[in-house]
């Protein structure tokens, strides 16, 4: 009978989903922001399953009482409305929606600013990191400290840390699901996101916007350390790191992938991409870099390049071909 | 540059390879059957030239089905890539094709023309007209989208498809980061079925406005008939937003222009808010046909009047205001001011209010009936719980706070298909189902319906469930493949066998159309549902190129249920009279034929061959403007001779 199976399938689905959520990366937050966006989903799921239920047992009622019996004794073909019962199931998604709209607004204004962090006195100056994304690799400067990395981030617990999201490229979209929700880094263009950790720890990074082949690998780690922790590696990272050339940076223009690396001055120092929309695409023509069809034969014949540090300049990017 | 033929035709894949073996084996067959049992002509004179819209409308749906299966593929494809991590039986680039053409494909080739098929079968016989207002249109529209079809199904075995995803978002769709011609088939091939759309679009609104049978005012239209007409003027407002930000693709493609590229300037975000100011009023095409489609069944079969009429059309247009209000929702994370992205969090919510009343309005509808379980039934009672869950899924991507997290993961995935399929896909089954006798003679077989309802809706809900958590644990959309270390494979497991149950209930379905045409009793009735509208006052299997002898006189809402409830037949007076009708065209299927060929060629950057099909096109037009042939009569006998033959059937 089909009422009963509607029945079961919607417990089964609830069962399974209030047990599965706890341990969910966007439903364990570690910081103030991810905090604050998985109350607010928190919020939402309890409403919507209580619309669903409603729905639901609404339904089971109507397909168990009026189901076609032969004789059936309440079947009344007149009614055709009841503007008591319409105005009722009008007004109540009014309040819903109204209800959720409040929370929803005060979490979207209230994410344009630094977190406050509650388990410090002083708050903190936010540390501000710009990310870059490239195809398909993460660049961060640190333009306070002068460093600059790849694929990976430090930062130190407790304390605000504002993005300067930019792209040399495709657009890209910054996301670190345990410290809060993605933005869009565009090139010729410049966006602000503000996250935090509260815990010490290691949490996954990503883009998550389709930029294309090297799409699912674009990830980058980030470390969140304690306050000497952290001020130890810049101070290290200042010391021992090697310095970054435009000469190799460019490097980086140029489509692939990247291991983690890290060094002791920034790119901004030459270029900003939020400034310099078409500077990627100069420059890794001027490596001899051509973007072929997938399906012809010189894209068939190109990898993806690897760089490692310290990056190889003497590689350009010319496809060998023997000529048939 | 001269053509290399290793790169013309895509070759290096063995998927490809089997798929161009069984394109070419499966064309021969079909060349060679059709000499074989000389149906020729019978195909060229009675469905290619044909401007009657019922043969239309099977037309679209049959390749809509088609699309089904090959969108269908392509989700079998990338399901099985997925279902454990780190598999390479599919590689980054050809993911990359596949999950593009299933998105475009599964709205564009097949949501949409399933709903226009079944529009153009059922519109003009509910509302007791003889065809619709335009039927060479109507013929041009669809060519033009078959062909927009054909040239866009193409782009895997000759160049290359597009892989930039169904959005094609700029800088990524630019030919510094997607070269080859696999943007070019996405623009040309969008466009060119576009231009069809638009068409039906204009042509539905006059045939609602201007053709409806005596009696019928706009408040006495049955359900699907409002739900069209509303659908018409969001096409005719929303599509020509694609038309022009496709033909801006164009121009950068091909001829080096910077609307929306890195270079000169462009604005990439530009095409991000033409793309979804079109787009989620697509949406909305898709979905409100499917409204009417339930609103019609669920009355039938609960056998009671729609509940809330009034209620329900105003909310329907509201839903089309709405619509054109909301299309930030797809780029909260884009930077937007939090003014902004509030504002738009307020409107997509606000959706939800005339849909909840859709919702009772339904569930009301079944109150104090008499519920028969018939196949159709089932899709539309299943639609109601599924649509729900896609629903209240979507008011939580609504809200912007939250959406940062959800933008760009298997939670948004599993929201659209929840609309999408519950929705759109399970009313094309519901509908294909419930009008079928009207289109081929004889139901479906209830059997084996059932068995397809109840796998394919277990399948749809294995599949798409889990991925809500998914999403929730971080797997971003369109990637092709994930680590052991993410966690994502069992639910992905999950997923992947819900897929495949419902390719089966797909293939169950297929095989019920043969099973029912050698087996099923045939309807002499034309009423095999006890239906409540006027297209079963016809005579079924087709009927009569001119649909009525007499055209009906409508009194109330439900017109035929009204007349049976009066004993009126419409059937008993054999005093008719001749009865004027539009010839078949030729012109519609060639001119649409050389938009093909302009726009491969224009793919391909051939241009004398573009430019002389341009002219071909022109020429075409000329000839049409210069017809001044009208149409003919049926005579009388005729029509006595074809309404002897339906009553003694
Ligand atoms: C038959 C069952 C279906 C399955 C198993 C399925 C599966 C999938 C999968 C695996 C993806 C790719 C997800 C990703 O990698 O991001 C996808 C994307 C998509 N699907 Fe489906 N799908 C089905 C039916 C449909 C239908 C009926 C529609 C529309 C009417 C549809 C519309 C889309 C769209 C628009 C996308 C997004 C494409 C893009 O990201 O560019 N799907 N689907
Ligand atoms: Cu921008
Ligand atoms: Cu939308």
């Amino acid at each position: 009978m089909p009422s009963s199976i509607f029945k079961w399938i919607s417990l089964a689905m609830v069962a399974v989903f209030l047990s599965g959520c706890g341990s969910l990366t966007v439903l364990d937050p570690q910081g103030p922001v991810a905090e604050q966006q998985s109350s607010l989903i928190w919020l939402s799921i309890w409403f919507m399953i209580f619309i669903v239920l409603v729905v639901f047992v609404l339904l089971t009622i109507m397909l168990v009482k009026y189901r076609d019996r032969g004789n059936n004794d309440n079947y009344d073909p007149s009614i055709e409305g009841s503007h008591k019962l319409e105005f009722i199931w009008t007004i109540i998604p009014i309040v819903i929606v109204t209800i959720l709209s409040i929370p929803t607004v005060i979490t979207i204004y209230s994410l344009e600013e630094a977190p406050e962090i509650e388990e410090v006195d002083a708050q903190q100056e936010p540390l501000v990191i710009h990310a870059t994304s490239a195809n398909w690799k993460w660049i961060f400067s640190y333009p306070e400290e002068g460093i600059e990395t790849i694929n990976y981030i430090n930062i130190p617990v407790d304390r605000p840390v504002l993005f300067k999201l930019t792209s040399a490229d495709s657009m890209a979209s910054f996301w670190v699901p345990q410290l809060g929700g993605q933005k869009y880094s565009m090139s010729g263009m410049e966006t602000e996101l503000f996250l935090a950790a509260t815990e010490v720890g290691q949490y996954e990074g990503r883009n998550a916007n389709f930029t294309g082949e090297g799409f699912a690998e674009q990830r980058f780690t980030v470390n969140a350390q304690t306050d000497e922790a952290f001020n130890e590696w810049v101070e290290d990272t200042q010391e021992n790191a090697p310095s970054l050339s435009e000469d190799e940076y460019v490097h980086l223009m140029v489509p692939g992938h990247a291991e983690e690396m890290t060094f002791s001055s920034t790119h901004l120092e030459f270029v900003n991409h939020a400034y310099d929309a078409t500077y990627s695409l100069e420059k890794r023509a001027e490596l001899g870099y051509e973007a072929h069809s997938p399906h012809s034969r010189e894209g068939k014949a190109f990898d993806l390049p690897i760089l490692s540090q310290p990056i190889n300049t003497d590689k350009t990017y010319e496809v060998e071909l023997d000529d048939e | 540059m001269p053509l290399r033929w290793d790169e013309f035709i895509v070759t290096g894949d063995p998927f490809i390879l089997a798929a161009q073996i069984s394109i070419a084996l499966t064309s021969i067959i079909a060349v060679v059957a059709l000499t074989y049992f000389k149906k020729w002509k019978m195909l060229w004179t009675d469905w290619i030239t044909t401007v009657d819209h019922k043969k239309i409308g099977i037309m679209y749906i049959a390749c809509a089905l088609l699309m089904l299966f090959r969108g269908g593929v392509d989700a079998m494809m990338m399901r099985t890539q997925l279902a454990a991590p780190e598999l390479d039986f599919l590689s980054s680039q050809h993911y990359n094709e596949i999950f593009t053409t299933h998105g475009t494909i599964m709205i564009i080739f097949m949501a949409m023309p399933f709903l226009i098929g079944l529009m153009n079968v059922v519109v003009p016989l509910q509302i007791g007209a003889r065809d619709l207002a335009f039927p060479f249109l109507n013929n041009l529209s669809f060519w033009t989208f078959f062909f927009g079809m054909a040239l866009f199904n193409i782009s895997f075995v000759i160049g290359g498809s597009p892989s930039a995803g169904w959005t094609s978002y700029f800088p990524l769709a630019s030919n510094d980061f997607s070269p080859g011609v696999g943007q070019n088939y996405y623009a040309l091939g969008i466009q060119l079925s576009g231009i069809g759309t638009l068409a039906t679009g204009i042509n539905f609104i006059v045939t609602i406005l201007r053709m409806r049978t005596k009696g019928m005012s706009l408040m006495k239209m049955p359900m699907f008939t409002w739900t069209v007409f509303i659908t018409s003027l969001i096409i005719v407002l929303a599509f020509p937003v694609l038309t022009v930000a496709l033909a801006m693709m164009t121009f950068d493609l091909l001829f080096g222009t910077h609307f929306f590229t890195l270079q000169g300037e462009g604005l990439d975000m530009l095409w991000a808010n033409l793309f979804w100011i079109w787009g989620h009023p697509e949406v909305y095409i898709v979905a409100l046909p499917a409204f009417g489609i339930f609103s019609e069944i669920i009355s039938t079969f609960a056998r009671k009047k729609l509940f809330g009429y009034n209620a329900m059309v105003a909310s329907i247009v509201v839903i089309s205001g709405l619509s054109f209000l909301v299309w930030v929702h797809h780029f909260f994370t884009m930077g937007n001011s939090a003014a902004v992205n509030s504002f738009f969090s307020i409107t997509t919510m606000a959706i939800s209010v005339p849909t909840g009343v859709k919702i009772f309005n339904w569930l009301f509808t079944l109150h104090k009936g008499k519920i028969r379980f018939t196949t159709p039934m089932l899709w539309s009672l299943g639609f109601i719980p599924n649509f729900v869950i896609g629903g209240v899924t979507g008011v939580m991507l609504a809200m912007a706070a939250a959406d940062y997290q959800y933008h760009n993961t298997y939670f948004l995935v599993s929201h659209f298909h929840y609309v999408l399929i519950a929705a759109t896909v399970f009313a094309c089954f519901a509908g294909l189902i419930y009008w079928y006798p009207k289109m081929f003679g004889h139901r479906m077989n209830e059997r084996i319906g059932k068995w397809v309802f109840w796998i394919f809706m277990i399948g749809f809900n294995v599949c798409f469930f889990p991925q809500y958590f998914l999403g929730l644990d971080g797997m971003p959309r369109r990637i092709y493949t994930y680590l052991e270390g993410d966690g994502w494979f069992s639910l992905n497991l999950i997923s992947t066998l819900g897929a495949f149950m419902m390719a089966a209930a797909f293939a169950l379905f297929v095989y019920n159309i043969y099973y029912s045409w050698r087996y099923e009793k045939r309807d002499t009735t034309g009423d095999p549902w006890d239906g409540r509208t006027l297209e079963w006052a016809t005579s079924s299997a087709i009927p009569p190129h001119y649909n009525f002898a007499h055209q009906p006189e409508v009194v109330e809402r439900d017109a035929f249920w009204d007349m049976k409830e009066k004993g009126i037949d419409l059937n008993a007076s054999t005093d008719y009279q001749k009865i004027h009708m539009p010839n078949h065209t030729w012109l519609g299927p060639v001119m649409a034929f050389f938009m093909f060929a302009a726009s491969f060629a224009l793919v391909f950057s051939w241009w004398i061959p573009a430019i002389l099909s341009g002219v071909a096109i022109f020429v075409c037009m000329i000839i049409r403007s210069f017809d001044y042939n009208d149409g003919y009569y049926v005579s009388v006998e005729e029509i006595e001779e074809t309404e002897r033959k339906a009553k003694e059937a």
